[in-house]
């Protein structure tokens, strides 16, 4: 299956892309997307403690179960106001 | 046209838009309003001792909306007299320009400050919107708060600084 990740702010910067397609095994979650990208950018790992993740645009945890054509979005530390 | 209670966009902030906002949707209730509080979050020119020159916000744009409905939602439980608008714009934003504005209204003057200082805490702590400074030597990404919306701990505090 198939997801699309969205990244913003540093995170975005980091991985030089806003948007990156990724193919996942059934049963993937939030998590395991996080783990292989932080793992191809290494910087990542400093927001392991400090992200934020959503799924089509709703907070979701790390453990959730991805479905083909879900996006998931990672979040740094927010700063609107 | 209709003004939105709720919205995130390029467009410059008014607060006489954002308080009109209100009024339009006061419907049946429109004469037992006794106050509306109105908040303008500006761009400042400096920040822990840097020069800004401006800044950039970007946003995930659904989510913010999403967590704009849920800050509403919040002050109706907490202060169920009162109603919420709340604009907050993105792209680039000179100093002096405004970067968040809100208004609250309700039938008296406490719950109405109350729920427009509760808002703008709340923006800060759980709306998927960020900025990156550009000041004099630099530019970086401002992180603040971790956004989790289910944290009773982070909302309990805004609620605190509300009714202080």
């Amino acid at each position: 299956m198939r997801v699309t990740v969205r990244l913003f702010a540093r995170l975005r910067d980091i991985a030089g892309a806003a948007e990156l397609a990724r193919d996942l095994a059934p049963g993937s979650t939030i998590g395991s997307v996080w783990r292989e990208l932080a793992g191809e950018f290494p910087a990542l790992a400093d927001y392991e403690r400090s992200i934020s993740s959503a799924v089509n645009a709703d907070y979701a945890r790390m453990d959730h179960v991805l479905r083909d054509g879900d996006e998931v979005a990672f979040l740094p530390p927010v700063s609107g106001g | 046209m209709t003004i939105p209670l709720l919205a995130i966009g390029p467009e410059p902030l008014e607060l006489g838009r954002v308080a009109a906002a209100l009024d339009a949707n006061a419907g049946s209730n429109a004469g037992s309003d006794g106050a509306v509080v109105t908040f303008l979050g500006l761009v400042r020119n400096h920040n822990v001792g840097r020069r800004v020159r401006y800044l950039e916000y970007e946003a995930y744009e659904p989510l913010a909306l999403k967590a704009f409905e849920r800050i509403s939602a919040e002050i109706g439980e907490r202060w169920p007299d009162a109603r919420l608008a709340l604009h907050h714009r993105i792209g680039r934003l000179d100093v002096g320009e405004a970067s968040v504005a809100i208004a609250a209204r309700s039938p008296h003057r406490g719950n109405a400050y109350a729920a427009c200082r509760y808002a703008i805490e709340r923006v800060k702590q759980i709306a998927p919107i960020w900025k990156r400074e550009y000041f004099d030597g630099g530019d970086m990404w401002i992180e603040g708060a971790t956004a989790d919306p289910d944290d009773q701990r982070a909302r309990a505090e805004a609620e605190r600084i509300a009714c202080a």
